[in-house]
């Protein structure tokens, strides 16, 4: 199956290993993402601080070229997802912000493709028991939690995916991977990430009180499906003890199998390698 | 009573604040609600009074982390965000001093990146911001230099792509 896919400025930067695991794990699926041409940032958390119009305008250049490619558009941020699926509904639902936006970008909105988070395509296109069926290393003895972060689930009339207060799918895909995966109530808790720099006294506690109850839940690790999420998770801890993360692509790699895997660990901030080898998960 | 005030924001976010009971689950889940002046309720309530000066001038405003969860759990389905953020847009245009300064500069840097170079670029957005925050200069130089050694924070941007049709959607839009 072939898929448009919008990688967002994060998977170029801070969430090198986010890219690179998404599109390898993918491939080894048989799922092709095909990067948007000349795609541009979708605005992200600041646009709408000055502009609903600006807000919607910018994702929508990106579906404008999702529509001439003919595509569902698979998005792998939870904040680009949100972005593209808020452009996509308002102009859905809305016949005069959609002129609105069409007259700003330049084109018209009459063929609609999906956007659609990655980790709906692997539930609704490829489902467990076939991910199941192709595992060469069950994760066993990790002890995670799953964690989502805002906006794959929030607003849940733009998100339109999964439970905004318990989400299962990722779960779902972890315990296929053999994780042993823990509850928790915080799953969709916000960790700050849009403050991170500007306010980072606050994001601080907000992370601190993250990682203290996955500890508390008995996980060894966070597993993430958001590069702000993460980064933010990575750089935002202040005890000496600090819990490693890992994007839920990374975990799907190993557990396929893939060599590259390897290179991941050591673009982290917080070294998941000494965890990893202690489960012989890792060289 | 600013009521001008009140049916700006109301046609700005397009929300109806007359349908706020004041049950204050937006302030109970919100995250930021800690460090605020005031929570996302008393917020509204302000609005729906007119109580221009306080609304702008809070830091509450420009707190508002957009995690959605007031949005998600109000019972009567106010988009608390979206008057957050219609309040954020009118007290520019007002010119009121925004009360977390940092946050502010956060959100010009980031989108003026983005208009020049049609993508985020780390790099130059994270040594402007150092430049001209208030945020002691040393702070997150370790996390800074930690994701450069690892290659995330490249140097020179990618190659622009779509510049003129991203710089035409901000003439168009602001």
């Amino acid at each position: 199956m072939s898929y448009s896919f919008y990688p967002g400025c994060s998977l170029h930067s801070t969430g090198l290993e986010y890219g690179r695991s998404t599109t390898a794990a993918f491939a080894q699926l048989g799922l092709e993402l095909d990067e948007l041409p000349e795609w541009n940032c979708c605005g992200a958390s600041s646009a709408h601080v000055f502009s609903h119009t600006l807000a919607l305008a910018l994702p929508a250049r990106n579906l404008r070229i999702a529509q001439e490619a003919g595509k569902d558009l698979v998005v792998a941020c939870a904040a680009c997802y949100n972005r593209l699926r808020a452009a996509d509904r308002s102009m859905r639902s809305d016949p005069e912000m959609r002129k609105r936006v069409e007259e700003v970008v330049g084109f018209t909105y009459d063929h609609p493709i999906q956007v659609r988070p990655t980790l709906a395509v692997l539930a609704e296109d490829v489902g467990w028991e076939k991910v199941s069926g192709q595992i060469k290393r069950p994760l066993a003895g990790l002890k995670v939690v799953s964690y989502y972060g805002c906006l794959l689930v929030r607003p849940p009339e733009i998100a339109g995916f999964d439970n905004p207060n318990d989400p299962q799918v990722m779960p779902g895909l972890l315990r296929a991977l053999g994780a042993q995966v823990m509850s928790w109530s915080n799953a969709t808790d916000c960790c700050g990430a849009g403050l991170s720099l500007s306010r980072s006294d606050v994001v601080r506690e907000l992370v601190g009180r993250l990682a203290d109850r996955c500890l508390e839940a008995g996980a060894q690790a966070f597993v993430t499906a958001c590069p702000l999420c993460q980064v933010n998770i990575e750089m935002r801890q202040s005890k000496p003890e600090k819990v490693p993360s890992f994007y839920f692509t990374e975990l799907l790699g190993l557990a396929l199998g893939l060599p590259e895997a390897e290179g991941w660990w050591g673009k982290h901030l917080i070294d998941p390698r000494p965890l990893l080898r202690s489960l012989s998960l890792a060289q | 009573m600013d009521l001008a005030f009140r049916d700006e924001i109301r046609e700005l976010s397009g929300q109806d604040l007359g349908a706020c009971y004041h049950c204050h689950k937006c302030t109970a889940g919100c995250p930021m609600a800690g460090s605020m002046q005031y929570g996302p309720a008393w917020i509204i309530r302000q609005v729906a009074l007119g109580e221009a000066a306080e609304a702008l001038g809070s830091r509450d405003i420009w707190l508002c982390s957009g995690c959605y969860t007031c949005a998600t759990r109000c019972p009567n389905d106010i988009d608390v965000s979206a008057v957050i953020d219609a309040l954020r847009q009118v007290a520019l245009r007002r010119r009121v001093s925004a009360a977390e300064r940092d946050a502010l500069l956060f959100h010009r840097l980031f989108l003026g990146v983005v208009e020049q170079l049609g993508k985020s670029h780390e790099a130059l957005m994270l040594g402007l911001f150092k430049l001209l925050s208030h945020t002691p200069i040393y702070q997150d130089m370790g996390a800074g230099a930690g994701l450069f050694l690892r290659g995330k924070v490249p140097l020179l941007p990618e190659r622009p792509a779509g510049v003129s049709e991203v710089k035409q959607i901000f003439r168009r839009s602001l």
